[in-house]
């Protein structure tokens, strides 16, 4: 089996990058660090050299290239689309094939590669824990935030008894005429956050789509990508593909940002595009008219004040009006713009347990326009950005909550007004 | 590779703290190359925190003759902060505050590492407004600016970096910390040493702060996007605008191969016929913009107008500078090597000027793309070929030969905003006579007496035969070797 696209085959990748430094402006590492290594044009720099044999797999180099939250903002912006966080995730798995993995990469094999693991993760607690504890300083508000008996926590949802899949069904009939979607949940919204999981759901059903959503998925792939290990990105992509393999699907539906940027990305990382297209849940129920629906409900006399967060991997894959579009349309709140909406949270993945205090810090730039906003909720359409932000709301002392977009919709079409 | 003296990173650590020092293979890789390509190891990169600390970091590199140079965005497209000789680079991003905005002398007074795009944004914020804008002030740093005197669309109206700097405190090559100009519009004191520092490339001192002059911020402005049917008409345009006394904030232009290689591109939707494309946007009072959008229109319409869009939203304003900014991630798809040149020549030469470069692109079969601020004279050329191609390297020298011969020719200069650095400084002595060069090294001799401050840079080393623009890496071997 492949395993993913060697270094040595981005040659030309490599070459098109002029080193104009745009990327300066949109990495957010680069923006708290202010260091050449931090940003894309010093990273496919180091690449360079790394093939040219002038750079060796060192402890500075590793410290370089894990200094990259595979946010794709550079991506984005890059005047010649140098793919930038492929060139990374393939010098991390040179460093992996090297030298082996590191404490944390060992940590997310084992728990996002491991059917019986992942299985006995029902008790929620027990998902981050054993990865993240190794590497955070002990005054890290991190520790206090995985830590099993904290988990309780002001700054994290309390914890979840039944996981998704013990909340729902695996098949819920809808309207034959109507599509049937496969749901992607993803780690966080199978154990993390279950209920957000539950509308990711129900809602389609509501809508009299059938609805799948195999019990075989499992993770993603991101933390496996980020990690450089390459072999389990390609176990956990195939796996993937055969769990939703044996239904016709009109699509699959994510409300996971994160998820959905690595199965977009399974064409091109494994060669095993999804067996049907992916569509990200704010874009589907826009398509199926949500917002109008939502528009045609009676104002709330109370209403919330409600920004919103666009997550990295939506917002480089260009979905940034759809979760707006139906937030104004939400009858219980005002949805008000705030600044640097688009800015990355810092969350990334496990860029948080490698650098804890660089994750806060560059979470923290969010909050003056939060603040500006005066919003008391932040509706994200990512659970990772979610934690985040009630962490750094919380630190903060802020009177906000931290929700997801879909929670807002639910309240709006299940509950009455005050 | 030769290390630097233990005892000489000893006193840099002490200096700045032994986190801001480092001799790493990576850290000196990541500092070894700007928007050049080109790459030379530094020996040493420093992290200073404060003006105190370069003084001695300077007065150590005099004491030891240790090359050292500034570095901020590393964005620069003529090799100014490439440490060609090794030696210390000096990063100045931890030198990322903007002390002062003061709102009532319009003044701002900042550190050399602060974005020039962030103290955009800040100032404007209060009503004020800073207009240089080189196209990369979302990433270029005010330090950098002022070291190359960076340009930018807006220069037609506001003018360009060095109109804007009243003062600077600067750490001189021998390490002593001095402050030229000031708070105020008028000073005459003494020699104007402010305008000396701008665009000296790093070759005088190393500027650790700097005082701003600000204006009040435009209250509207409009873009107007002009298709012509000629080149000539569109350069005609150009000189008509400003003969009927209007100065646009902007007025941008570009030639047929550069809509070709847009078109190829994206779904461009301009006239078929089109073969060049005036971009002009005017600002000021609300009140004032549709008269003076209408008078330029006016003026324009006998020279060979196929269309006009004028933007009514800022929607369609940006759509509109969408175009422009297309152009240059478009050109590599013609060849993979680009020189891109950045000439200037008085504005009523530039008819002359594109007739000139289209006969040399015929004569010698290579394409060149030119696009840039026609407002002002100043052409962004692009020679686009392929280096792999055998004899191109010395057809693109010849090229770039001919083009500055007519530039000087014509009265202009061979660099309008990116300076001189290593990639033009073989063509230096075209423009600038031997007393005048001789005038400029007397002066950098007195300031540097040792040739350690950003050397090998601006004037010719002997026996040079740097290559112009923005070459291949792989098209100078010695790129990589320094000493």
């Amino acid at each position: 089996m492949a395993e993913g696209k060697p270094l040595e085959q981005f040659q030309d990748e490599i070459a098109q990058c002029v080193r104009c430094g745009a990327c300066q402006a949109h990495c957010p590492v680069y923006l708290e660090t202010g260091r050449e290594g931090s940003v894309a044009r010093g990273k496919i720099v180091l690449a360079a050299a790394v093939l040219a044999g002038e750079a060796g797999l060192d402890e500075r180099l590793h410290e370089e290239i894990g200094l990259c939250l595979l946010c794709g903002s550079c991506v984005a912006k890059c005047p010649n689309k140098v793919p930038t966080d492929a060139i990374v995730a393939a010098l991390r798995r040179r460093i992996v094939e090297e030298q082996g993995l590191s404490p944390l990469g060992k940590g997310v094999a084992a728990l996002t590669g491991s059917k019986p693991l992942l299985a006995s993760l029902v008790k929620g607690a027990d998902l981050l824990a054993p990865v993240l504890f190794k590497k955070i300083p002990a005054t890290s508000g991190l520790r206090l935030r995985f830590a099993p008996t904290a988990l309780k926590g002001r700054s994290l949802p309390p914890l979840p008894e039944r996981t998704l899949f013990a909340r729902v069904p695996e098949f819920l009939e809808g309207d034959p005429a109507r599509p049937t979607v496969g749901i992607f949940a993803g780690c966080a919204l199978t154990y993390l956050y279950p209920q957000v999981g539950e509308i990711l759901v129900r809602l389609p059903h509501r809508l009299g789509c059938s609805v799948y959503l195999p019990r075989t998925q499992g993770c993603c792939g991101m933390p496996a990508l980020s990690s450089g290990n390459g072999p389990l990105v390609h176990t956990l992509a195939a796996a993937n593909n055969k769990a939703f393999a044996d239904r016709d699907l009109d699509c699959i539906l994510t409300a996971c940002a994160s998820c959905r940027g690595m199965l977009a990305g399974y064409a091109a990382e494994t060669g095993r595009p999804l067996p049907a297209q992916l569509v990200d849940i704010h874009v589907f129920l826009h398509q199926q008219g949500m917002a109008a629906q939502l528009a045609a409900l009676p104002k709330w006399p109370q209403r919330l004040t409600v920004t919103y967060h666009d997550p990295c991997h939506l917002r480089t894959a260009g979905i940034t009006r759809e979760p707006r579009e139906l937030l104004r349309a939400l009858p219980q709140a005002d949805f008000v713009e705030m600044e640097d909406a688009g800015l990355c949270c810092g969350l990334g993945g496990t860029f948080t347990a490698a650098h804890p205090e660089l994750s806060r810090a560059i979470g923290d730039r969010k909050l003056a326009g939060l603040t500006a906003s005066g919003a008391t909720v932040i509706a994200s359409a990512c659970p990772g950005c979610i934690l985040q932000l009630q962490d750094i709301i919380d630190r903060a002392g802020l009177p906000v909550r931290a929700v997801h977009t879909l929670e807002l919709l639910q309240q709006a079409l299940t509950e009455s007004e005050p | 590779m030769p290390m630097p003296a233990e005892h000489i990173l000893h006193r840099l650590a002490d200096i700045v703290g032994p986190e801001h020092v480092s001799v790493a293979t990576v850290d000196r890789i990541t500092h070894s190359f700007d928007a050049t390509q080109r790459q030379c190891l530094p020996d040493v990169v420093v992290h200073p925190g404060d003006t105190g600390e370069i003084s001695r970091i300077v007065r150590l590199a005099n004491e030891e003759r240790i090359p050292i140079l500034p570095r901020g965005a590393g964005s620069g497209f003529t090799g100014g902060s490439l440490p060609v000789r090794g030696g210390i680079v000096l990063v100045l991003t931890r030198m990322n505050r903007i002390l002062e905005i003061d709102t009532d002398n319009l003044i701002a007074v900042v550190e050399p590492g602060v974005v020039t795009g962030r103290l955009q944004r800040e100032v404007e914020r209060l009503g004020l407004f800073y207009p240089p804008d080189p196209a990369s002030k979302d990433f270029s740093t005010l330090g950098g600016n002022i070291a190359e005197c960076a340009g930018g669309p807006r220069c037609v109206k506001y003018g360009v970096t060095r109109d804007y700097v009243l003062g600077l405190t600067v750490v001189t090559p021998t390490g002593n910390v001095i402050r030229t100009g000031g708070r105020t519009m008028k000073n005459v004191v003494g020699y104007d040493l402010t305008r000396l520092f701008v665009g000296s490339e790093g070759t005088l001192g190393i500027v650790t702060q700097i005082i701003l002059r600000l204006l009040p911020k435009p209250e509207a402005r409009k873009t107007m996007l002009v298709a012509f049917a000629a080149i000539d008409g569109a350069a005609q345009a150009v000189s008509a605008i400003i003969r009927g006394r209007i100065i646009p904030a902007t007025l941008e232009f570009m030639d047929g191969a550069a809509i070709d290689c847009v078109r190829r591109a994206t779904d461009l939707d301009l006239p078929p016929d089109c073969r060049a494309v005036l971009i002009i946007e005017v600002d000021g009072d609300r009140a004032l913009l549709d008269g003076q959008a209408r008078k330029i229109l006016d003026i324009i319409r006998p020279l060979g107008v196929l269309e006009t869009r004028v933007a009514e939203t800022a929607g369609e304003s940006e759509a509109i500078w969408q175009v422009r900014r297309s152009v240059s991630p478009s050109l590599r798809a013609l060849n993979p090597h680009k020189f891109n040149e950045d000439i200037v020549v008085p504005r009523s030469r530039v008819p002359e000027m594109i007739r000139a470069l289209e006969a040399l692109s015929t004569r010698y079969g290579v394409p060149i793309v030119n696009f840039g601020h026609a407002g002002d004279g100043n052409i962004h050329v692009n020679v686009m070929v392929d280096l792999n191609q055998p004899g191109m390297d010395a057809t693109v020298h010849q090229v770039l030969d001919e083009i500055f011969r007519t530039v000087v020719g014509l009265g202009g200069s061979v660099s309008g905003e990116h300076g001189i650095g290593t990639a033009k400084a073989p063509y230096i002595g075209m423009e600038l006579d031997p007393p005048t060069l001789a005038a400029m090294r007397a002066v950098k001799q007195a300031l540097d007496p040792n040739n350690i401050m950003n050397p090998g840079k601006i004037f010719p080393e002997n026996g040079t035969t740097a290559a112009a623009g923005e070459a291949d890496p792989a098209a100078d071997p010695s790129a990589s070797d320094h000493g």
